[in-house]
């Protein structure tokens, strides 16, 4: 099915207008050196991906190397704690231990088919380089992966994992030394290497048409819920799909095939850091304005002279000063509600999880999860929470936390 | 006739536009520095406005904006540094910088301000050339600034007429797809810039990237208008203990 964007005024939810734009966020703010690039695969991005050689290939790999469909997982005892009924979308369990390789598997074959012969990626948690790296070496190519150095030193285990899968992993040494300098430096390659690069964005977050790509990419996980949901209770529609936002890309691909069914509430869980008004928070919605970072206008935490501030949460994929325009167009619309949860909160969800269900998730997913206590619930609702990964990467912060208990 | 009109007509070759970064290197000096470019050579300073984020800057430039931030720049104190500054400083001067702290100041209040000083031009290389024409290029003419559009190696031939005709003051062309301050092989510029001067475009052509001694401002030259000079500059300021001098010292190794 080849699908057209339609050259509307201000998009729909589910899809930008042309020059990008979901409401008044997204646009391509890029400098002449990336227009070729991003022109390239602006055009090209939907052909490519509508192929049925190109879908035939994709879904096989989501289905015999990613391990889909990911399971729904009626979570019982959290379900009683919650008086609700809880589902756990369960994205921790694809290979890589998280959401991300769907994007990852997605934008490598576009790349191929753009002939293109080197990856380069910025990571934050390692999740999004440990996922290109991975299908990199599936495919043979050169991936070099930006990281900050501050999150090579809080996610050790992934940047192990992607060297062993053959990766350069690359620090990223200026600013705040996290995912939004790491994100500076593989832009900065990308305008270097003009030719024979593709960079993989790893989240809803660039120049158009990054955010509409990596949400259709993602898009397969609302798709299986509605499927599974179906199956389980009779309806393809929950009463909330809950979700935590860094960039976005998991609440993205949770929301898509609800984005229209206006009766689905979507909840976006922002990482809160130390609390909201302590100066080390990454809740964009609560503390960003409009501005323009990484190549597209959304909402960004930055000072009054609109210099990007720096953020902070003990989740590094969810520490970004951003956040997708698709999600900014959320919040200012109103179709999405947005909660934030605290380093402390989310740590505690993880643990609550882990003792409840036999599950240790991903810190950035614990934000989701710690948001349940912030909302009211009938007892017939059903509630489904993306569980974007796994825990393992966390597992210091995890430890630390048990010998201070 | 504004001063870049009255700049090209006056000299069409061999133009020597400057880079500096404001606030660096220090909070204070940024009216010196413009003043030894001008004594020593400067036909354009190009000032850049800070920013925690540049994208399309290497990392000497983006360490001299970083620099300037910790020193305590922002755009308002900016404007009050170059009140008066005509005074002074009658070269032609572009404001140089990425979109978001313009759009923070207010946009119509960026170019209202800018163009009180005056200053002659702008440059926002994140600005495309879409919200330029949808938005922002009615503001920018309203107060009678030009504002220069980028072009690259990779620019097809359609666009460069676009940008060209969008364009005013002069067009600025990257010589190569990459950062500031990176190194590429200077025959392959060459071939860009012949090709460029056969295209007949309105636009006066100044190379920017790339130019960082005599040798690659006089290549630049030998089929543009001029070239700018920043990585190399900003170098030059970083180990200067006295900023007279050594601007002297060091555009005297370019024009001389």
């Amino acid at each position: 099915m080849v699908q057209t964007i339609i050259p509307n005024n201000k998009g729909t939810y589910k899809q930008p207008n042309i020059f990008g734009y979901y409401g008044n966020f997204g646009g391509a703010y890029i400098p002449e050196m990336l227009h070729r690039n991003v022109e390239e695969l602006r055009d090209n991005y939907l052909k490519i991906m509508y192929d049925e050689a190109f879908q035939k290939e994709f879904q096989n790999l989501l289905h015999d190397y990613a391990g889909r469909p990911t399971p729904l997982f009626f979570a019982e005892r959290l379900s009683n704690q919650f008086n609700t009924k809880i589902y756990l979308k369960r994205e921790d369990l694809n290979h890589t231990g998280a959401h991300k390789i769907n994007n990852a598997i997605g934008q490598v074959l576009l790349a191929l088919r753009l002939g293109k012969k080197r990856i380069i990626a910025e990571t934050g948690a390692g999740q999004h380089g440990v996922a290109t790296a991975t299908v990199c070496a599936l495919k043979g190519l050169e991936c070099i992966v930006y990281m900050g150095v501050k999150d090579m030193e809080r996610q050790q285990p992934n940047v192990a994992r992607m060297r062993m899968l053959g990766a350069e992993v690359r620090p990223a040494t200026s600013g705040s030394q996290t995912l939004k300098d790491a994100t500076n430096e593989a832009i900065r390659d990308w305008i270097n290497n003009p030719n024979d690069t593709h960079y993989v964005i790893g989240s809803v977050v660039g120049p158009h048409p990054y955010p509409d790509m990596v949400a259709r990419f993602q898009s397969v996980i609302s798709e299986e819920i509605k499927k599974q949901l179906k199956e389980k209770t009779g309806s393809e529609l929950p009463n909330y799909v809950m979700a935590c936002v860094g960039g976005g890309s998991n609440a993205a691909g949770a929301f898509y095939h609800f984005l229209d069914d206006l009766s689905v509430q979507l909840v976006a869980v922002e990482a809160a850091g130390c609390g909201i008004n302590s100066g080390m928070s990454a809740a964009t919605t609560q503390l960003g304005k409009p501005g323009v970072l990484h190549g597209s206008k959304s909402l960004v935490m930055q000072t009054a002279d609109g210099q990007v501030v720096e953020p902070h949460s003990i989740s590094a994929g969810l520490d970004y000063p951003g956040i997708g325009p698709l999600h900014a167009h959320l919040y200012e619309s109103g179709r999405a509600k947005f909660l934030s949860a605290t380093d402390k909160e989310a740590v505690e969800a993880a643990f609550n999880l882990t003792k409840m269900e036999g599950i240790i998730p991903a810190l950035e997913s614990s934000h989701a999860l710690a948001a349940l206590n912030q909302m009211r619930f009938k007892k017939d609702d059903v509630v489904v929470i993306c569980l974007s990964g796994r825990g393992d990467k966390d597992m210091s912060t995890y430890m630390k936390y048990m010998n201070e208990l | 006739m504004n001063r870049l009109e009255e700049l090209f007509t006056r000299k069409k070759s061999n133009v020597l536009n400057v880079f500096c970064t404001a606030g660096f290197p220090q909070l204070n000096s940024t009216w010196e520095v413009m003043k030894a470019l001008q004594d020593n050579g400067a036909d354009i300073i190009e000032l850049g406005m800070p920013y925690s984020d540049p994208l399309a800057d290497g990392p000497v430039i983006q360490a001299s904006n970083t620099k300037a931030l910790q020193n305590g720049m922002t755009m308002q104190l900016l404007f009050e540094q170059l009140r008066d500054f005509r005074k002074e400083i009658y070269v032609p001067v572009i404001l140089m910088g990425n979109i978001n702290p313009v759009l923070q100041f207010g946009f119509e209040n960026f170019c209202k301000q800018a163009a009180s000083l005056p200053v002659d031009g702008i440059i926002l290389p994140d600005l495309p050339e879409y919200e330029f024409e949808n938005e922002y290029g009615a503001i920018i003419k309203r107060y009678g600034l030009d504002f220069i559009f980028l072009i690259t190696p990779e620019t097809s031939e359609e666009r460069i007429k676009k940008l060209d005709t969008l364009s005013t003051g002069f067009l600025y062309v990257v010589s190569s797809s990459s950062t500031t301050g990176n190194k590429k092989d200077f025959t392959e510029v060459e071939k860009y810039l012949q090709r460029l001067q056969n295209m007949q475009l309105k636009n006066s052509l100044i190379v920017g990237f790339g130019i960082k001694d005599k040798s690659t401002f006089q290549s630049a030259c030998k089929y543009a208008n001029g070239a700018v000079i920043g990585t190399a500059y900003i170098k030059a300021l970083e180990n200067a203990t006295d900023i007279q001098s050594a601007t002297k010292a060091f555009l005297s190794s370019i024009i001389n």
